[in-house]
């Protein structure tokens, strides 16, 4: 990447030669590619961090009455970790796939604005840093990332970790915000002569989709932040009943937020397996306009459902009929989805790439997750399993299960374009094994323990039958799936020095970011092929007809 | 449940399936199908089926399980990190212990103290939050005689682990006696070092929190002790409820439950014993 060349006259005209170096470089960019890399390098670190905080507290659990970590201790941990996972990880990790991949699938040659692209970057990265720097201050935050008042105002969380919290999350909130502005504009106003909506990858159209659901949900959370900050520094008592304000306020103003988040967490991931499973099935997807129609419908359901959080809150059946309706009704665009990925690679030839294990494993997990959650939309049995371990089993089903599979089926797939490297596929497949194991290890019988009972976010538990062998075995998986993400680590450090060179085309795919060198130039294309279809480079392999 | 299990076999049945019938044979390229209309249409209408159907069901189940409100029969109140559990018509007042008559509709008023906490037996039930500045209500009729472990559900802070109780269902007979001794004020040992414990439970800092009725009148910010030797365990259920248990809880409670709220008053031997054998007596 360093042989990449500068953009003549811009960073040359203002700096002395002296001045000039690659971390100027990195640090002054205001091109997609390389902030997409910078975004990706980020979260791999605050992956790493909330990887250990969960190895921390499945150590913890992994026996009954331990005393491995402090409540308290387990408290800021379980916080931070769902805290850097949501906001750290998943969400910057798609961004930065976002960033990288949408002007060059689009044929464009940067973002609409890339200053802006520059600045929600760096919002990002210090608003991560902030949040990391409340250990430093000696109290990291310890209310849950859900901060449900009135446990996080000042009264019960006395400590300046909530502060920290919520200023970080205002600070990457408003960075999410300004992205996702970038993302429309850029997709609606930059896309290639001939490349119309209806031709548009569906990764760019899930991005485009979710940009839209990110622009509606985040400023619910950005504006509910600043009221906690209000009641905690300026006294005042939005959420606090005693001055007359509501606790359940904050809980419809964080869900109402927190939902469409769970979705725009997992709508790019569906965009990652729309584009993987028809280039290694070699086939086009199935149903183009209903894979994309559904992440429309999932969208906008995905804004009324946030009450199905709140089943126990006792709001009334009118609220759980409403949001129960709602819930279950979400599930059949989700399915409708996995189905016409099935049906893509019916027919198909299949080739077995790390990319394409990773995609297939995400459509068993996920359909276990989306089953997991159809349970929930059931409002009785909601009032059961709610604040279980079966909720914790059910949503690392979706989001690792889910959005985690297909992000490193993107790894595989794309880290090639990236790096200009292939990775290696048997370490890829030894990846793939260890962490399909671990991670069905660590969850699968969470979801037994919720059944049986037992209390999610308890720093520890009474030794009742059963319990210390399920989370043992649970805390056992954990430690697999550590070892997998090493593997991983490795497989890129290796490739990156040492990998087969991998051409502009090594699955020989026909999006149009394959349509350039790789790593691409600054400028992107030297030309961009004419796009008479959504399968611009299948057109140009096959000129004698087979279009869509 | 039978549902979900038999969407997941037909799903993974079909990918096995697929994986094995559709893996690369050669290099050609296969057939370019893109879709078909007519699936479409049945993979989305039979599952908007299958979702009416359990959106049905379940409105069926939580009008069942919710009926109309009345006056409590017992009164709930979450605090960080036990259950205050009052029977308004008799009078009396324990902690993380709920008795009930088996087979009796019985109502009970859920109210939190200071965070939002959530009341929640698995076996009689649906769990319901116990929010400040609100009231939530929840019918249980107990079936037969037996004991069920409770817990807190929702997040409440440090403690939360340790916010557990017991549910314990009786023969109507056997509520009622328990209920009278429960609401008469608090027996008086004659024994020497129970009535030495109860002079200090005066003195020393005890009764600013805990509540001993016929000794002091006290808001509850603690659990009430009038018979707290009649309880099966101590402090949220982290300790069986035995004289040598209840000695180390006075000693340090903050080594048995660390960010409990009940402060290490540094007690004595001779306080410790003292305090224990009142507490003991306390039937």
């Amino acid at each position: 990447m360093s042989d990449t060349p500068l953009a003549p006259g811009l960073i040359a005209d203002e700096y002395p030669e002296t001045v000039r170096s690659a971390w100027l470089d990195w640090i002054s960019t205001v091109d997609h590619k390389r902030i997409g890399i910078l975004y990706m390098f980020a979260t791999l670190v605050f992956f790493a961090a909330g990887g250990v905080e969960a190895l921390l507290m499945r150590i913890q659990l992994a026996r009954p009455d331990s005393h491995f970590l402090s409540p308290d201790q387990y408290d800021q941990i379980f916080t931070m970790h769902g805290t850097t996972m949501v906001f750290l990880v998943v969400v910057p990790m798609l961004l930065g796939f976002a960033n990288y991949l949408t002007p060059l699938m689009i044929g464009a040659r940067d973002m609409a604005l890339p200053r802006l692209n520059a600045f929600s970057f760096w919002v990002f990265l210090f608003g991560g840093i902030l949040l990391y720097l409340s250990f430093v201050y000696g109290h990291a935050p310890a209310a849950g990332w859900f901060a449900y008042t009135p446990l996080s105002e000042k009264g019960y969380s006395s400590r300046y970790g909530m502060d920290y919290w919520a200023l970080a999350l205002l600070g990457i909130g408003v960075g999410t915000v300004a992205t996702a502005v970038n993302l429309i504009v850029t997709i609606l106003k930059l896309r290639a002569p001939g490349l119309t909506i209806r031709r548009l990858p569906l990764f760019v159209w899930m991005v485009l989709v979710n940009s839209f659901l990110i622009l509606m949900a985040l400023p619910a959370l950005n504006a509910s932040l600043v009221m906690l900050l209000v009641d905690r520094q300026l006294n005042a008592h939005f959420f606090m009943s005693l001055g007359g304000g509501s606790p359940v306020l904050w809980q419809h103003y964080f869900w109402a937020f927190g939902h469409p988040e769970v979705y725009i967490m997992v709508l790019p991931a569906f965009g990652v397996i729309s584009e993987v499973i028809p280039v290694f099935s070699r086939k086009p997807i199935f149903g183009y306009g209903f894979v994309a129609a559904s992440t429309v419908a999932i969208a906008l359901l995905s804004l009324g459902v946030w009450a199905h959080h709140m089943f126990a809150v006792g709001l009334g059946h009118a609220w759980d009929y409403a949001f129960g309706a709602s819930s279950l009704l979400i599930a059949v665009p989700t399915g409708v989805k996995v189905f016409n990925w099935i049906a893509t690679m019916w027919g198909g030839s299949i080739h077995f790439t790390t990319s394409m294990l990773f995609a297939i494993a995400f459509l068993f997990t996920f359909t276990i997750g989306g089953l997991s959650g159809v349970s929930f939309a059931t409002f009785p049995l909601d009032w059961q399993t709610t604040d279980t371990y079966y909720v914790v089993a059910h949503m690392h089903y979706v989001l690792f299960g889910g959005t985690l599979f297909a992000m490193m089926s993107a790894v595989y797939y794309w880290f090639p374009k990236f790096s200009g490297r292939m990775l290696s596929e048997r370490l890829g497949r030894l990846h793939f094994v260890l962490m399909f194991i671990g991670f069905h290890m660590t969850f699968f019988i969470q979801h037994f323990l919720g059944l049986d009972g037992m209390p999610r976010r308890v720093y520890t538990y009474p030794d009742l039958p059963g319990w210390g062998v399920m989370n043992m075995i649970s805390t056992i998986g954990a430690f697999v799936i550590g070892i997998s993400v090493l593997v991983l680590l490795w497989n890129m450090w290796v490739s990156i020095h040492a990998g087969a060179p991998a051409g502009d085309n090594p699955w020989n795919a026909w999006t149009l970011e394959w349509a350039t060198t790789s790593p691409p130039p600054e400028h992107n294309f030297e030309a961009v092929p004419p796009v008479r279809s959504a399968r611009p480079l299948w057109d140009l392999a096959h000129p004698e007809g087979g279009r869509l | 449940m039978w549902i979900c299990g038999f969407i997941l076999a037909v799903v993974t049945l079909a990918l096995a399936y697929i994986l094995i019938r559709f893996r690369r044979r050669d290099d050609g390229e296969p057939a370019q199908g893109t879709g078909n209309k007519t699936l479409e249409v049945v993979w989305t209408a039979v599952p908007i089926a299958l979702v009416t159907t359990l959106f049905v069901l379940s409105v069926i189940t939580a009008r069942a399980v919710d009926r109309p409100l009345r006056a409590p029969d017992i009164v709930v109140v979450g605090h960080q990190w036990w259950w205050e559990v009052r029977y308004p018509a008799s009078g009396a007042v324990t902690a993380n212990e709920v008795h009930l008559p088996a087979g009796r509709d019985t109502l009970l008023q859920i109210d939190a103290a200071d965070v939002v906490h959530d009341f929640w037996v698995p076996e009689l039930g649906r769990k319901i939050d116990a929010v400040p500045g609100r009231h939530n209500y929840i019918w249980i009729t107990a079936g037969r005689q037996a004991t069920y472990r409770g817990a807190c559900a929702e997040f409440c802070g440090p403690e939360h682990a340790w916010m557990r109780f017991r549910a314990v269902i009786d023969s109507p007979e056997v509520f009622d006696a328990w209920l009278a001794a429960e609401a008469a004020p608090a027996p008086q040992s004659a024994a020497a070092d129970a009535v030495a414990g109860r002079t200090r439970f005066s003195q020393l800092t005890c009764a600013n929190c805990h509540a001993v009725r016929g000794v002091n009148q006290q808001e509850p910010y603690a659990p009430d002790l009038t018979h707290v030797a009649s309880r099966r365990m101590l402090a949220g259920e982290r300790l069986e409820n035995t004289s040598a248990n209840l000695r180390e809880w006075l000693h340090e409670p903050n080594l048995i439950k660390p960010n409990c709220l009940m402060p290490n008053l540094n007690l004595s031997d001779q306080d410790l014993s003292a305090l224990t054998a009142y507490l003991e007596s306390l039937r």
